[in-house]
């Protein structure tokens, strides 16, 4: 499992309404309905995942969320999943406004563009970074709003959005001090729980 | 004929006849005090009684989804694309009831039945019935077959309808309600269309008030123009564009261009009020092929029945309150182009199980082909509608 699932998983709580945006194949959804008890709802629009998460028996509906979240009632989830995907749609700051209206609580995770790894890409070669990670070209990539961690502070303060726990991951300084003293440089996942 | 019957079939079935007794109070204050279901099944019942699906048809529709009653037989059951060995309703892993609703044509008891209390047909005296009354017989049938629980209903269009009455009204009765190509109510563009085909028939001068069957007569012009208006709403601009003229032909060459989708019976114009268009032929052939087996009342109750159909009537207009009991999981998938059932009114249902809290999963399939499309072997449809079965069966043959 991605290493962010694992840490959001303790922050569900068992038997609540979880509705997960952009749920890829269901996966987290069906971990959380196994071990958490969680009454589920996926958002996708790939077909393939769908087709996956009906396999699994993960309720799935298909609807782009970059058109509209307007159907979900206020505060009608427990918690509102973005994992992975804040970088991939059209206007996160809507995105997220929706999610905290949808959700009582909000579980975000991203992939930090202030890596060290990304700086040190950019500073070297002066083109946009590829990796592993990060797999894309510029002219291909889906993540078309890259942010850093220091720069989701920054929306989170603004929009007084209330942090509750933020936690940056990479594979080799997972919960060490490092990371903890240098979050923006160090961390490779940051993911943020967060309400109004 | 089929020269062969085709593996994936059902093969050769046979229908029913089940006889009621009890009598039936319906929604309109009347009652039927007797009637007969004309029932088909597939498959086979497993010891736990747990894996009996219901099928429910739509407007033209009755007990013969699949399989062929002979071999001389030209084509099988009306859904014979979704219920068979290896398809999505697999007939090798449930066992799938389908019945003719009261008031139909096929052999269940209906206007053209003998009305036991006059001796003569029941023609227009046969009451009008609704979505709730049809539900109200398919307990009926479920109790004398024997079975607790449907694993699930499942129903498209019209049939979609029935699925939704049975998990507001008998939530404990099924596990999976499984809705396509449907809509909470009717529009009053789908009410519209339902009384252009209603005049068609009543103003035949064959009609006769409904006791055409009386006059040894038949309004078949009238049935023939309600079909061809219903078909228009079944297809879509493009259905129509692709089965009258295709695009490939339009580019190749240039004078057809002009008449893309428009394809001339005979390569020219009559200049007089003959049939000029394939489409005008196709529709005549249609109407004329439906006019030949369906009961002119019983294409009038089951636009009625179409008309009245809103669950949330007990509900103050609200569709999640009318939900707020349902246990079932819900499956909902719409058609892109369906005009006439488009999919905003499945996603109007899919809020409203949304708002109430309850499992559904909903999918809008990318299809060409119109409100018909749930007939018919959209790759994606078919695929999805199988995932879904296969976790059902998986459940409850365990």
């Amino acid at each position: 499992m991605r290493p962010d699932l694992n840490i959001i998983q303790n922050w569900i709580a068992p038997g609540s309404r979880v509705l997960d945006l952009g749920c890829g194949d269901g996966s987290l959804l069906e971990f959380l309905k196994t071990n958490k008890g969680v009454s589920e709802t996926g958002l996708e629009i790939a077909e393939a995942n769908i087709a996956a998460c009906l396999a699994k028996g993960v309720n799935v509906i298909e609807q782009d969320m970059n058109k509209s979240l307007q159907n979900f009632k206020d505060k009608s989830f427990d918690t509102v999943l973005l994992t992975q995907t804040l970088q991939a749609v059209s206007y996160p700051d809507v995105i997220i406004d929706e999610m905290l209206r949808i959700g009582k609580n909000c579980i975000v995770t991203f992939p930090n563009f202030g890596n060290w790894r990304s700086r040190l890409y950019l500073f070297t070669k002066g083109r946009m970074p590829v990796s592993n990670f990060m797999p894309y070209e510029w002219y291909n990539t889906p993540n078309i709003h890259f942010c850093t961690v220091r720069d989701f502070d920054v929306l989170c303060k603004e929009k007084n959005i209330k942090v509750i726990t933020r936690t940056v991951v990479d594979h080799l300084h997972q919960g060490s001090w490092m990371i903890k003293a240098w979050p923006n440089f160090l961390g490779e996942t940051a993911i943020y729980h967060i309400s109004r | 004929m089929p020269k062969f019957i085709p593996e994936n079939s059902v093969g050769i079935v046979e229908p029913q006849c089940l006889h009621f007794d009890d009598p039936l109070l319906l929604r309109s204050g009347k009652t039927i005090k007797s009637y007969d279901l004309m029932i088909e099944t597939y498959g086979t019942l497993n010891e736990a009684k747990s894996n009996a699906v219901l099928i429910c048809h739509a407007l033209s529709g009755d007990h013969h989804a699949a399989g062929f009653h002979s071999e001389d037989d030209a084509k099988p059951g009306w859904w014979d694309n979704c219920i068979g060995p290896g398809k999505p309703i697999d007939t090798n892993k449930f066992f799938v009831v389908c019945l003719n609703n009261l008031g139909g044509c096929a052999g269940s008891t209906g206007p053209t039945s003998i009305n036991p209390e006059t001796g003569t047909y029941y023609g227009p005296d046969f009451p009008v019935v609704t979505v709730r009354d049809w539900v109200q017989s398919q307990v009926r049938l479920m109790d004398r077959l024997d079975i607790a629980q449907w694993a699930a209903v499942i129903g498209g269009s019209l049939g979609g309808m029935q699925v939704m009455r049975w998990s507001i009204s008998y939530p404990e009765r099924l596990r999976n309600a499984i809705m396509i190509a449907v809509a909470p109510k009717l529009s009053a563009q789908n009410i519209a269309f339902n009384e252009v085909a209603r005049q068609s028939i009543t103003a035949d001068p064959c009609f006769h008030n409904g006791r055409y069957l009386e006059h040894g007569t038949y309004p078949k012009k009238g049935v023939m123009l309600a079909r061809m208006v219903g078909h228009i709403t079944y297809l879509s601009d493009s259905a129509m564009r692709d089965k009258f003229g295709k695009a490939s032909e339009a580019i190749a060459n240039e004078p057809i261009a002009g008449n893309f989708g428009r394809d001339l019976r005979t390569g020219k114009l009559s200049f007089g009020l003959n049939v000029d268009f394939q489409v005008e032929s196709y529709l005549h052939y249609q109407g004329e092929r439906f006019s030949e087996h369906f009961d002119a009342n019983t294409y009038l109750l089951m636009t009625k029945a179409l008309d009245y159909f809103d669950p949330t009537v007990d509900y103050e207009g609200n569709l999640s309150a009318a939900f707020a009991k349902s246990s079932c999981r819900f499956l909902l998938m719409s058609f892109s182009s369906d005009w006439r059932f488009p999919p905003e009114r499945s996603r109007e249902i899919v809020d409203a199980l949304l708002e109430a809290d309850k499992q559904v999963s909903y999918l809008e399939i990318e299809a060409d082909q119109g409100h018909d499309a749930f007939l018919l072997p959209v790759p994606r449809y078919i695929e999805a509608f199988s995932t879904y079965l296969n976790r059902v069966s998986d459940e409850v043959n365990a």
